[in-house]
This record gives structure tokens, C-alpha cells and sequence, in this order.
């Protein structure tokens, strides 16, 4: 019987969060990139659930919820951004959203 | 938790975070996203985790999610024809996510313990116990969550409004503004 160690989730959690990565590096739509932040946001939280319950303490399972809190805002903001963008420019590729570039 | 359960969990969550990556229409990303926090859930109740894995469905693909898809439907998002992006980038940008990919495991491979192996006391990751530690040593972190979240309402609705120009707002109504 196989059991399942915390490296083993600690590396489900890298893995999630390498493809956040790419998804927000390959991605050119900004929606699509924001939801690539989910992703990685969500790695974070399954890697400090594992290590609360390594732990035995309860204050990696708190900071999960405050990053749950603070993805919610920052969905309302950005998705709100998102909009702003779209309707002034009528495009969410981030390659044509050059204004502030240098 | 048994290894059948984390493997299948695992396999799901990557293959649907893949999904989230390579799908062209927003709206399977999305559906794929979805998923993924789905699976990521049932790893957190399978970690004794119960109040969070809970709050991950109910909170992130209840609430968040649908926000998401609300938007999709808003900007009324095609799908892409062509990939867009030059290779050169893609490239780079593939080196420096399996870079990230290998800097995580090697760091995470010198994590010791079999989850079978670490006993949690009764009542670890209850409702209560969540309560003792979040509204006892995390209280200031909380209520500063809730202005945080004032915040992001207002400011939301704030970028996220119409600015009508000046005279038309002094106007008297001329029909319905557009």
C-alpha cells in the first residue's frame, strides 16, 4: 500500500503553480492571465494547507482564507480594469495595450 | 488520505490547469479553471482541512468564478483564431516556467513526512478551531481584510463605471443616455 507523503503534494503544488506561470508568460489575452493568477494563487493555498497539517497548527489554514479574501478583491478590481480597457481599446491581447510602454 | 484518492485528485488538477493554459475559447479556460479548484477542494478536505476546502467551492468557483464568466459574457470574447504572441517569446517564456517548475521541486523534495504519518489533534481544521485562531491571534488581519474589501468594492466601481462626459451629464435629459 502506497501512502502519500507531503513531498508529493508540495510537488502537485510546484507543478500547478509552473503552469500558472507559463499560462501568464504564453498567454497574450489578459483575462486568460488573470485567470492564470487564480492558479498559481490556488498552489500557494494547497502548499500551505499541506504544510499547516505538517504542522499541526491552524495558521496555514487562516492565511488560506486571507488569500482567498484578497483573490476576491483583486478579481473585482482587475476584472473591473478588464472592462475599463475593453471598452476604450475593444481588445484584451496585451500585446495592443502599449500605452505606458517605455 | 488514500494514494488512489491523491492520484486521481492530482491528475485531474493538472490536466485541467493544462487546460486553462492551452484552451483557445475563454469561456472552456474558464470551465477548466473551475475544475481545477474543484480538485484543489477535495485535496484541502482530504488534508483535514474541512472549513477551507468548503469555503474554496463555495467562495472561489461560487462567487469568483461566476464573476469571471460574467465578463466573458460582457466583453462577448471570440475565440482566437491564431495564436497570438512571437515564438521567441513563447520560447523564453517556456524556459523560464519550467525553470520556476524546477527550482520548486528541488526545494519541496526535501520535504519529510508521510501524511499517514502526522496525527492532528481532534478537531483540527473544524469551524471552531478555525474561529479560535482567526478571531483570536489574526484579529487585527481580519478586520483589516474587511476595509481591504471596502476598498476593492469602491474601487471597482469606480474604474469600472461609465464617466459620462461634462455637458451631458449637465444636460437636461435628452432621451435615454446611451
Amino acid at each position: 500500500m502506497m501512502t502519500v507523503s507531503y513531498s508529493w503534494v508540495m510537488a502537485l503544488s510546484a507543478a500547478i503553480f509552473a503552469i500558472g506561470v507559463a499560462g501568464v508568460l504564453l498567454r497574450r489575452n489578459i483575462l486568460i492571465m488573470f485567470m492564470s493568477i487564480e492558479l498559481m494563487l490556488n498552489a500557494v493555498n494547497l502548499a500551505f494547507v499541506a504544510m499547516a497539517r505538517r504542522m499541526g497548527s491552524m495558521d496555514g489554514q487562516v492565511i488560506v482564507f486571507f488569500v482567498m479574501t484578497v483573490a476576491a478583491a483583486e478579481a473585482a478590481v482587475g476584472l473591473a480594469i478588464i472592462i475599463s480597457i475593453f471598452r476604450n481599446r475593444e481588445t484584451v491581447n496585451a500585446d495592443e495595450l502599449n500605452l505606458m510602454r517605455w | 488520505m488514500p494514494a488512489t484518492l491523491f492520484i486521481f485528485l492530482a491528475v485531474v488538477s493538472i490536466i485541467t490547469s493544462l487546460g486553462v493554459v492551452v484552451q483557445r475559447n475563454p469561456i472552456h479556460c474558464l470551465l477548466a479553471l473551475i475544475l481545477t479548484l474543484i480538485a484543489i477542494g477535495a485535496l484541502f478536505l482530504a488534508l483535514d482541512a474541512v472549513v477551507v476546502g468548503f469555503l474554496q467551492i463555495i467562495v472561489y468557483v461560487g462567487a469568483i468564478m461566476v464573476l469571471f464568466l460574467f465578463v466573458i459574457w460582457l466583453l462577448n470574447l471570440q475565440v482566437e483564431a491564431v495564436p497570438t504572441g512571437s515564438l521567441a517569446v513563447k520560447f523564453f517564456a517556456t524556459i523560464a516556467a519550467a525553470g520556476v517548475a524546477a527550482e520548486l521541486f528541488v526545494f519541496f523534495s526535501k520535504t519529510t513526512g508521510a501524511l499517514g504519518g502526522v496525527t492532528v489533534a481532534a478537531g483540527y481544521g473544524s469551524i471552531d478551531s478555525l474561529a479560535q485562531t482567526l478571531f483570536g491571534q489574526y484579529l487585527m488581519a481580519f478586520e483589516t481584510t474587511s476595509i481591504l474589501l471596502l476598498v476593492a468594492v469602491i474601487g471597482a466601481v469606480a474604474i469600472a463605471r461609465r464617466t459620462i462626459p461634462e455637458r451631458e451629464r449637465d444636460a437636461p435629459t435628452r432621451g435615454t443616455p446611451t
